[in-house]
């Protein structure tokens, strides 16, 4: 059983938004489209202040409640956890945009270029597909499928993990398989305290954030 | 650290506003059963006038077909097969009421429940997903088709139904707004009680004795309807926002 998650170090996250601008790269999300982002939020009061910069994006949810509102069954959940978006089914209604507590859904209904006209490797990228539907971070789907062909470990062999994982420059983003006891993941999040934001929700978000050591 | 929702504006709202609308027009023409067709034929125009709006919305509008394609989970595709449903039972009634009407409405009430259910699993916005939510969506619908029917007939009946709804509908505002504060809806939810629901009520029973004064309760709760359904959707409309239950605890590493 594989089941795929994300694990936020919310002690190394140092907001450089570096998994932002590959996710970007990687995936030829258009101007004002992250979908992997990191919040720079800020708590207390002056001089008792405490600022944390969290990742977010779509939280593939066990119970994801986009799924279960999008009236065209385009969003849908694969055996191993990773919520997908079939854009050829997408009528773009917004319905799982409003449905989703983590604000991970977009949707454009134009294209848009960083600069007006489109650059070449936007022009390369462009996919007519992904307008006027709803679009979310899929966990670099393609690239973990394409990896596990190769015989490679989604997490541990770069060219079987996200973009995000694989750029961020602080060690503090990881991927991998929970239900693996002994994955890389399994054992972060034995060996220190985390959480799932939103939890009480009820939706299963498998993206855990890490905020300090196990007792 | 939350902020509005942009993907629903004006357009989904009129679904809500001319949908429930309509849909109570339906529930309310079959009670009162007055002589005219007309209630029932702008019952099914002002449906079709809401879904066209929201359709206006969506970004691939030539596969709306699409939307009928999860019964199982959605309430939106469910709202989709009761409009149907109501459009053909409407059409129905327009050749013959009976007993066609009745059916009609049954499937307004349908069509409506719906939109509240849309709302009601909209997890997203925490205005939205109060279970409080579903009653007031309903209620509004009911006062307001009720109001709209009075410009088509004045019966006794009607009358009774149309105050039962106020007072329902400003129960259902007053527990859903103690759940669910928002800033956004003080101003709408002031003005369908006082407006909505005092001066209507008493205009509704000054309708009883002067039937001129009947529309005008109507017309009452029509508005402050609207406006209260406009601002739930389109301006009460914050999402759930980020937070973190625990603050992460550097330098221990």
């Amino acid at each position: 059983m594989t089941r795929w998650a994300m694990v936020a170090d919310l002690r190394r996250c140092v907001g450089c938004q570096t998994c932002t601008a590959a996710c970007r790269q990687a995936n030829a999300t258009p101007p004002g489209v992250q979908w992997r982002r990191v919040v720079d939020m800020e708590f207390g009061e002056y001089p008792q202040v405490q600022r944390a910069f969290v990742p977010v994006g779509c939280m593939h949810c066990d119970d994801p409640p986009c799924m279960h509102v999008c009236p065209s069954t385009a969003t849908r959940k694969r055996a191993d956890g990773i919520v997908t978006i079939d854009y050829d089914l997408c009528i773009g209604c917004g319905y799982c945009a409003v449905a989703c507590p983590y604000q991970a859904r977009f949707k454009v209904d134009v294209p848009t270029f960083a600069y007006g006209a489109p650059t070449e490797n936007e022009t390369a990228c462009f996919d007519a597909k992904r307008i006027g539907v709803a679009t979310k971070c899929t966990f670099c789907a393609e690239r973990i499928d394409t990896g596990l062909a190769k015989g490679l470990t989604p997490g541990v062999d770069p060219e079987a993990t996200p973009a995000c994982v694989n750029s961020c420059i602080a060690n503090a983003l990881h991927f991998g398989n929970v239900e693996d006891a002994h994955s890389n993941v399994s054992q972060l999040l034995a060996e220190n305290q985390h959480f799932r934001m939103h939890e009480e929700l009820g939706t299963g978000p498998r993206f855990y954030y890490l905020w300090d050591k196990a007792p | 650290m939350n902020w509005l929702q942009k993907h629903w504006d004006a357009r989904a709202a009129l679904n809500f506003m001319l949908g429930g609308t309509g849909g109570g027009l339906m529930i309310a023409a079959a009670l009162a059963t007055p002589d005219s067709r007309a209630p029932i034929l702008l019952s099914l125009v002002l449906v079709a006038a809401g879904l066209g709006a929201v359709w206006l919305e969506t970004g691939r509008k030539l596969r709306a077909v699409n939307v009928f394609f999860n019964p199982f989970t959605s309430w939106m595709t469910r709202e989709a097969f009761a409009a149907v449903l109501l459009f053909a039972l409407g059409a129905a009634a327009l050749w013959r009421p009976q007993p066609f009407l009745p059916a009609a409405a049954l499937a307004a009430l349908a069509f409506v429940w719906c939109q509240a259910r849309i709302l009601r699993a909209s997890m997203g916005i925490p205005a939205w997903r109060a279970p409080q939510v579903v009653l007031l969506i309903v209620s509004t619908a009911l006062a307001e088709g009720a109001g709209l029917c009075l410009l088509f007939t004045t019966a006794p009946l009607l009358l009774t139904w149309f105050a039962l709804a106020l007072v329902l509908r400003a129960i259902a505002w007053s527990r859903y707004r103690a759940a669910a504060r928002s800033a956004a809806l003080e101003a709408p939810g002031k003005g369908l009680l006082q407006i909505g629901t005092v001066a209507a009520l008493l205009l509704a029973l000054a309708g009883y004795v002067v039937p001129a004064a009947a529309p005008l309760a109507g017309a009452a709760a029509i508005a402050t309807g609207l406006w209260l359904k406009f601002a739930l959707v389109a301006r009460a409309s914050y999402n759930q926002g980020f937070a973190l239950p625990r603050l992460p605890v550097r330098g221990t590493r």
